[in-house]
């Protein structure tokens, strides 16, 4: 049974950490809970929900800036965005319906501590990427405060990227600045059909080294474009082109007669192309089913080059569907369930090719007893608990969410 | 002047000892001891700073760095790595009881994969350098900090250097993939790789811009892109910075980020012009120089949309390059802004704070009534998009000028704090801005970042003295006062 606390401003996190401290209690980290059943099962004593720290508090979109409260909605910030031609250029994945949860029921928060991104990492980078500024509360029950609201600051360190992907280990995000961008005033999709998996990535890897700004490589081998009723029972490999509209009419002109030589090729323009997207983006082919939900997904990041060798060797030996993103570089992996959701069998595979593995999607028993995210070297181990320790020296803040003991 | 922290009289002693263990390390001519040939090694960029150091070192091998930084954390001695010693901020400045490491040996490419677009360059490898190895297969490397003909890309990792293409393409840390790193303990780790966003904390993210206090690189991996189909370039006269400030924002504001967008105030313009013959128009107030880069079609597009803006923004003449070189003649009075100025005063220094852009008319007029308090000229030159001013203090070291000039720039500095901006947009804190960094951070916000130094370097040993101006010892920063007692908000909402 564990009680949850919801603090209304940054100073009532203060309380609330420094309580929990006083107690010797873990907190369990939340905005809205819709990345919760990603990472080791929480061992806290209590709930620290920060939903209640909403709200925009400053956007200039000629600044290319926005600061809001780390609970704000990812979806009220998107919307505002748009409505001043603007996006957020990562472009994060809504893990909900791959988990079984809602869609669109993040906060910025949670987006920038899990370091979301999506199909346009290739070519705009990570929310670490994005990430300016933030006020957070540590472990040690401290409001401390990093970066600023410009686009271009090298003061101190960037603690900005220490936070990004940090998972509420380190510290309780408040109050985070972002950088904004234009969005693309259009897009269109060239369209590879009926590729294997080693030729849709040299494809993709001709795409990227083109002039065209490819700013989407993803490949969806048939079983993936059919559970995502897409495809007619071929694989399709998507190669995204965006901007103003004469240089998107331009380069689909030019990336079209580049592709020629790998099989047919099509191409979509608006409003498909961004629905095809939304799906490489939400991997929607391997979402929470009832028939797929018990099945166990993997994210595995690799060189581009050893993407489809990667999945070749995992397919050997189970029965796995894949799905391709940047360009070849992650690869999305739905495999049978089994007692350690395929971790020996996918580790194997990565320390072969190179990379990282991190289990997203596995019944929370096998999570607390498989490691989740990648095991590390015992140097790379150390550093990652003595910076733990820096932020959290007493475990307060989601403890043993990443690996035991961090 | 800043002070650097009081040599250790025990380690000096030791010298002789120390230069011995070294040279069995590294040996042959990889340990510089004599006075003479030390010499060239005394300052960085930063030249008003200069300083000896106890002993050099140039190691050639990862093995040699980690045995070095062994020996130096096993027996105290503290360690100032250096890759060309171009930094502006005073970050590679030695210690007189300090190993000057130096990485210029580390100076070949290991590798170029086409597939996977990333090189893999040893740290002492020169920025340019790395452009030049994928340019006749038409790539090129993103970041191009104005001394990149000199600068190395180790140095640009321990800066996070950016350049006049970072508010499209990013600054070193949003192109670099991985490093290796050594710890001062002499271990080996590494991070990143040809891979992007591996799991765990982005301890990647941190060594860069770290400026040598974390970790010594010893390979980094770095993103090529694809050379722009072509550019051209837009210079647009105004008679006022407002204008041209307000031009910067409506491009911005209309959805087009530009490849380069600078700005040149008078004082810039007429040195530059007079140095390169640009074909500067000498009669503006401000002058920017708008880049738009990519296929044909979309930069044809873009500069006849960035011209109608200029006009509605009253420019007061707008050229735009109709051929390569042309293109490259407006850019080359931009780049040569720091000579320009060098040629009109015996010294000066190039300040480097970035303000939310709608601040400029008012940064700038406060900088004009503070050039006539100190007596001391200033021009600027100005990364317009992002919001990063250089302004450039002239000044007189022989006359006198050195204390007024760094009083000068330092009210600049607090000016880009108080308007919401911040010390430094990408030459670093180093030693120049070390002790203006209270007027932006608390001290717990700088314990904070120094228990993350205490993580790498827990004895404080790599380049003290550097960007943080009052060091603590780590056990006294890993102290913490638990508050005893009840939930201290009775009337917190729970559920």
């Amino acid at each position: 049974m564990t009680d949850t606390l919801k603090p209304r401003n940054g100073k009532e996190v203060v309380d609330a950490v420094q309580w929990a401290l006083s107690r010797g209690a873990a907190l369990e980290l939340v905005g809205n809970g819709s990345k919760r059943a990603i990472g080791r099962p929480a061992q806290s004593d209590l709930t620290l929900d920060l939903s209640a720290l909403r709200g925009v508090l400053l956007y200039e979109p000629e600044e290319l800036v926005l600061s809001a409260q780390a609970g704000t909605p990812l979806e009220e910030i998107e919307a505002l965005l748009a409505a001043q031609g603007q996006h957020l250029a990562f472009e994060p994945i809504d893990y909900g319906p791959l988990l079984g949860g809602a869609s669109a029921s993040g906060t910025i928060g949670g987006a920038l501590a899990a370091n979301l991104c999506g199909p346009r990492r290739i070519a705009a980078g990570a929310a670490r990427d994005h990430f300016l500024g933030f006020e957070a509360v540590s472990g040690r029950g401290e409001t401390f405060k990093s970066g600023g609201r410009v686009v271009k600051n090298v003061t101190g360190y960037d603690l900005c990227k220490l936070m990004a992907g940090s998972w509420g280990t380190l510290a309780a995000l408040t109050t985070v600045t972002i950088k904004t961008l234009p969005r693309p005033e259009t897009q269109a999709t060239v369209l590879v059909a009926g590729l294997d998996d080693a030729t849709a990535v040299r494809a993709m890897t001709a795409a990227m080294a083109t002039s065209c700004d490819v700013s989407g490589a993803a490949h969806l081998p048939a079983a993936a474009a059919g559970r995502g009723g897409l495809g007619e029972g071929r694989s399709l490999t998507l190669l995204r082109l965006e901007g103003v509209a004469p240089s998107v009419a331009h380069r689909k002109a030019a990336l079209m007669a580049a592709m020629k030589g790998f099989g047919a090729v099509e191409v979509c323009d608006e409003p498909l192309s961004r629905k095809l997207w939304r799906a490489v983006r939400d991997v929607t082919p391997f979402v929470a089913t009832p028939e797929a939900a018990a099945r166990p997904v993997w994210r595995i990041v690799t060189a581009p080059s050893r993407g489809a060798e990667l999945a070749r060797m995992i397919a050997a030996v189970a029965d796995a569907e894949v799905l391709y993103d940047w360009a070849g570089g992650l690869v999305w992996v739905m495999l049978a369930p089994s007692d350690d959701a395929g971790a020996a069998l996918v580790r194997r595979a990565v320390s072969a090719c190179g990379g990282q593995a991190m289990l997203i999607r596995a019944p929370a028993a096998i999570r607390a007893a498989t490691d989740v995210f990648a095991p590390q070297e015992p140097g790379l181990a150390g550093l990652t608990k003595r910076v733990k320790q820096g932020f959290d020296p007493n475990g307060v803040l989601n403890p043993g969410r990443m690996w035991a003991g961090v | 002047m800043v002070a650097m922290p009081e040599p250790d009289r025990a380690v000096l002693a030791r010298r002789d000892r120390i230069v011995k263990a070294l040279s069995a390390i590294v040996p042959g001519e990889g340990v510089i001891a004599s006075e003479a040939a030390m010499r060239p090694f005394e300052s960085d960029g930063l030249t008003a700073y200069r300083c000896l150091p106890m002993v050099v070192v140039l190691p050639s091998t990862t093995d040699q760095v980690a045995r070095i930084l062994a020996y130096c954390h096993r027996e105290g001695i503290k360690v100032v790595p250096r890759g060309a010693g171009t930094s502006l901020s005073g970050g590679a400045l030695p210690l007189a009881d300090g190993v000057l490491l130096g990485m210029a040996k580390f100076n070949r490419i290991r590798e170029i994969d086409y597939d996977n677009r990333v090189v893999v360059a040893e740290p002492g490898v020169t920025n340019l350098a790395v452009t030049q190895a994928v340019e006749s297969s038409g790539y090129y490397y993103a970041p191009d900090p104005s001394s990149q003909i000199a600068c190395t890309i180790g140095g640009n990792v321990a800066e996070n250097s950016g350049g006049v293409h970072c508010l499209k393409y990013g600054m070193t840390t949003n192109n670099v993939l991985g490093c290796e790193i050594v710890l001062i303990t002499g271990e080996v780790v590494r991070l990143g790789g040809k891979h992007v966003d591996a799991g765990g904390y982005d301890l990647l993210g941190v060594i860069n811009g770290s400026e040598g206090l974390l970790g010594v690189v010893t390979e980094v991996t770095v993103r090529i892109l694809r050379k722009p189909e072509t550019a051209r370039a837009a210079l647009i006269g105004f008679a006022s910075s407002e204008d041209a400030g307000e031009c910067v924002g409506k491009i911005i504001g209309a959805g087009i980020i530009p490849g380069g967008m600078e700005m040149m105030d008078r004082p810039a313009i007429h040195a530059v012009e007079e140095f390169v013959h640009a074909g500067y128009p000498l009669d503006v107030e401000a002058l920017l120089i708008v880049e738009l880069d990519g296929p044909q079609a979309e930069v044809d597009h873009l500069v006849a949309r960035v011209e109608a803006i200029a006009a509605s923004c009253r420019a007061v003449s707008c050229r735009v390059s109709t051929s390569e070189q042309e293109r490259l003649l407006f850019w080359a009075g931009r780049k040569a802004a720091f000579p320009a100025v060098g040629r009109i005063s015996p010294d000066y220094f190039c300040m480097d704070g970035t303000i939310p852009r709608a601040r400029l008319p008012q940064v700038l007029a406060r900088m004009r009534e503070l050039s006539e308090h100190y007596r001391l000229r200033v021009a600027n030159v100005f990364h317009a998009g992002d919001g990063n001013l250089h302004p450039l203090i002239l000044y007189d070291a022989n006359a006198g000028e050195l204390e007024r000039a760094e009083a000068f720039g330092a009210d600049i500095l607090r000016l880009c704090v108080e308007v919401g901006g911040v010390l430094t947009g990408e030459h670093g804190v180093g030693v120049e801005k070390r002790d203006l960094m209270p007027t932006m951070f608390s001290e717990v916000d700088l314990a904070q970042q120094q228990r993350l130094k205490c993580a790498f370097d827990e004895k404080g040993l790599l380049n003290p003295g550097k960007v943080f101006p009052t060091l603590h010892r780590c056990a006294e920063l890993g102290r913490m006062h638990v508050h005893a007692g009840k939930l201290a908000f009775p009337d917190i909402p729970r559920f």
